[in-house]
């Protein structure tokens, strides 16, 4: 009896594994043929973002861009005359796999850099590997700077690139109105928050509340009767909350009678892909903060937006971190080339700084911080869904990584150009 | 006095949207004892179900998209019933009596729903069908043979890579002719909007302040919800049947019942609800592959706060903790006790959306202490059966 059931569990177990390499053998031999043809050894880059988990709604486009990227770098002759490969994984919204994955794109499949993180969680945790290896990490999303690492290229905004140039505009438009500031409980919020209180205390604003909501969280009655309480007469609400909360949050102040006549919005947490998830009557009128917009009219910007559409389909929109995510790609294929190759990542990152591309959101330039210069913009949320531009600075801002509002980092600036400065030095 | 009202309403809104998203997991959680944590992905399914009848509306136009929230809630619960039935018949029934696998084998299940709506496409689709129909056809076909138990385990080893085989090829083999048209997702890991018809838009104007439609809408329908659940456990003959099975399995059975059939119509209403949760919860957030996620743990601390099997016991721990949520989230005791430095302190310490729900959860570990079975626990012994 005991021989005849391990003998059946045998040819079962034996089944489902032979049939499993025949399904290897019949799907994997299209791809092994693709690669052969082209020119040269592929240039082996890491793409980590998280493709499931709670960040998986952001990322995934990110990946989508990066892609694209790739894919034109090798229709176009690729690096040197060889092909970008792109080794994706998935860090699955854990900030430890973020480590683990990242470790594994370094020393396994030792690509030449790595695009990735969304979160400021996860490039925290990223950060030491890359610092000890010292590898190079490309990241594309604003951020709540007071960073600057020697081993990473921000290509998204700098507090001074989107929450800073915002907070002037409000202070312009709505001249008096008082704000409340709501945001998720983690980081991002609460140093913006910090930022824009010590911004208005010196520019002369009033903050009446401020408040955070637990990350996914929907339940925001309490805050919302804590917002009326503060702002009987209305007043400015500054928004940097993530994710779902923001579909809820603009349900119920819509719900409330809290129009934007009376309680104005400015959010830098809402791109496209948000509007179309929130939906578009529940936001028009409101305001958000970004240097890049889908409606953004300039011939690079159409150019993307029609690659983009061609690639992923008809009814996809693209975002600022997508726009970074795209032209960060480009940035690294740049230096790469005036470094003579992908694996002197000393001269590699030499040759980065400095590096100017006719991005999307206008011209942009590696500064010696790690950051790039960009144009700040708010867009105002049309009945299609894309932003209507209200504002827009003249031309790129330069970015700043310590801010200089917040006194513990008052006069420090970061130059990776000059040895002697580095990471923090007194201007 | 309209402070009061509203926050008073406010805090009953939140009570009563934990309630109805709570009400289909008291009764299998209740009826049953079964730890069902797919029921948060339960309420995804008929979240996702409303937008899918909201597009199919949206080319009728003005009058009749109004309408389309009525087809959207029968729609949500019997898409999610039958999910519950599949569900039921397909893991649950092996797992009675059983807790800590049914929690485990349920909170697979709801990865599995999870992922699933996250990467459905034609493709997948195709090739899932392709897959049952050959393999599970085949099966059956095979079982009316008279030796089948003896060819079982051949059939097995023959059919399994086979079917897998010819289902995977066919699909990818789809997905490489037309391309972007069946392997693109149908919603995505992005989350999708559900536009709420007009009517439920804007609020019910009292004095200076305004009352959100949608939440007194939820309130109806969760008063309905249950007025219907009552009704159906207390005057009709399968709600007879349904009790008598939860009192006592062994004699139920003895006397007739067939408790088989009982537990999948139990377990089948209760995933309605969960749908017709979904539905309204698709009202005030957004449809995404996580909705269900954030109400599950909510949902659990009403049914164990109110006492397992009880009604009542679900809709008074609802209220009183979404009441709870509020006081404490918006400060409304401080200016009772500005009197008193340290008791206005301490509430104003906990007076934001984070720490409200730190001290709600105190509360309610410190409520199980007195009461470990809830505020109304069910008399008899066969509770812990």
């Amino acid at each position: 009896m005991a021989r005849g059931f391990n003998r059946r569990e045998f040819l079962i177990m034996g089944s489902v594994a032979s049939g499993s390499v025949l399904l290897k053998a019949c799907t994997s031999s299209p791809e092994g043929g693709s690669g052969e043809g082209a020119a040269g050894d592929p240039i082996k880059v890491g793409i980590l973002h998280s493709l499931s988990g709670t960040m998986a709604i952001s990322e995934k486009s990110v990946v989508d861009a990066e892609q694209l990227a790739i894919k034109e770098i090798n229709e176009a002759g690729g690096v040197l005359g060889r092909p970008i490969e792109a080794v994706i994984e998935d860090g699955q919204s854990d900030w430890d796999v973020f480590t683990e994955k990242s470790k594994k794109l370094i020393d396994q499949d030792k690509v030449a850099v790595v695009f990735g993180c969304w979160t400021s969680a996860s490039r925290k945790a990223v950060l030491p590997v890359f610092e000890s290896k010292d590898h190079l990490l490309f990241y594309p999303v604003q951020y709540e700077g007071q960073e600057c690492s020697k081993n990473i290229f921000y290509t998204g905004a700098a507090p001074n690139q989107q929450i800073e140039p915002s907070v002037d505009w409000l202070l312009e438009e709505y001249k008096d109105k008082p704000f409340f500031l709501v945001g998720s409980d983690y980081v991002f919020p609460r140093t913006a928050n910090t930022i824009i209180k010590a911004q208005l205390e010196a520019k002369g604003g009033t903050v009446v509340g401020e408040e955070y909501i637990q990350l996914g969280s929907t339940d925001v009655t309490p805050v919302v009767a804590k917002i009326q309480q503060a702002l009987p007469d209305g007043g400015i609400i500054y928004n940097s909350l993530n994710g779902d909360t923001n579909v809820a949050f603009f349900k119920q102040i819509q719900g409330k009678g809290m129009g934007p006549d009376k309680y104005p919005t400015m959010s830098v947490s809402i791109a496209e892909e948000e509007v179309k998830a929130i939906g578009v009557e529940y936001l028009k009128d409101h305001y958000a903060a970004w240097n890049y917009f889908q409606t953004v009219d300039t011939p690079e910007s159409k150019k993307f937006v029609d690659a983009f559409k061609a690639e992923y389909g008809d009814d996809r929109v693209v975002n600022d971190p997508m726009e970074a995510a795209y032209i960060m790609v480009y940035l690294w294929k740049q230096a790469v080339e005036q470094a003579g190759g992908p694996d002197d990542l000393e001269k590699v990152r030499a040759a980065t700084i400095g590096q100017e591309f006719a991005a999307p959101n206008g011209p942009v330039k590696v500064a010696p911080n790690h950051h790039i210069s960009k144009t700040v913009r708010i867009g105002k949320i049309g009945e299609d869904g894309l932003f209507e531009i209200v504002n827009a600075t003249d031309g790129p801002v330069e970015p700043i990584a310590w801010n200089q509002y917040v006194a513990e980092t008052k006069g420090f600036a970061c130059d990776w150009s000059d040895p002697a400065k580095g990471e923090k030095f007194k201007i | 006095m309209t402070a009061l009202l509203d926050g008073l309403f406010d805090g009953i809104s939140i009570g009563s949207v934990l309630l109805l998203a709570a009400l289909g997991l008291a009764i299998v959680f209740g009826l049953m004892g079964v730890i069902n944590m797919a029921h948060g992905e339960l309420m995804m399914m008929g979240a996702y179900t409303t937008f899918v009848v909201q597009n199919l509306f949206k080319p009728l136009g003005a009058p009749w998209f109004g309408l389309y929230i009525i087809v959207a809630l029968v729609a949500a619960f019997i898409v999610t019933a039958i999910m519950g039935l599949i569900l039921e018949r397909g893991v649950i029934r092996y797992l009675y009596g059983r807790p800590l696998e049914t929690l485990l084998a349920t909170w697979g299940v709801s990865l599995i729903l999870q992922q699933f709506v996250r990467s459905v496409s034609w493709m997948l689709v195709i090739g899932l069908s392709l897959f049952c129909i050959l393999f599970f056809g085949a099966m059956s076909f095979l079982s009316r043979r008279p030796n089948f138990q003896r060819i079982r385990s051949w059939a097995l080893v023959i059919l399994l890579p086979l079917s897998t085989g010819i289902a995977w090829n066919v699909a990818t083999f789809i997905g490489d002719v037309y391309k972007l048209p069946v392997t693109k997702p149908w919603f995505g890991a992005q989350n999708v909007d559900v536009t709420a018809p007009g009517w439920l838009r804007g609020g019910l104007k009292l004095g200076t302040s305004q009352i959100p439609y949608t939440r007194l809408f939820i309130l109806g329908l969760t008063i309905v919800c249950i007025l219907g659940v009552y009704t159906f456990l207390h005057r009709s003959a399968w709600g007879l049947r349904i009790r008598a099975v939860t009192q006592n399995r062994e004699m139920s059975a003895c006397l007739g019942i067939p408790t088989q059939t009982v537990d999948a119509l139990t377990f089948a209403i209760g995933s309605g609800l969960a749908g017709i949760a979904g539905c309204a919860v698709s009202f005030l957030g957004s449809v995404g592959p996580n909705t269900g996620q954030n109400y599950i743990v909510d949902t659990f601390m009403v049914v164990v706060v109110g006492g397992v099997g009880k009604l009542v016991g679900s809709i008074v721990a609802a209220l009183a903790i979404g009441i709870a949520n509020y006081v404490i989230g918006t400060n409304a005791l401080g200016p009772l006790v500005a009197s008193v430095p340290f008791l206005s302190d301490f509430f104003a310490f906990f007076a934001n959306a984070s720490m409200a729900k730190v001290m709600v959860f105190a509360l309610i570990i410190s409520f199980l202490q007195f009461k470990p079975a809830g505020m109304f626990p069910q008399k008899g012994r066969t509770v812990d059966a």
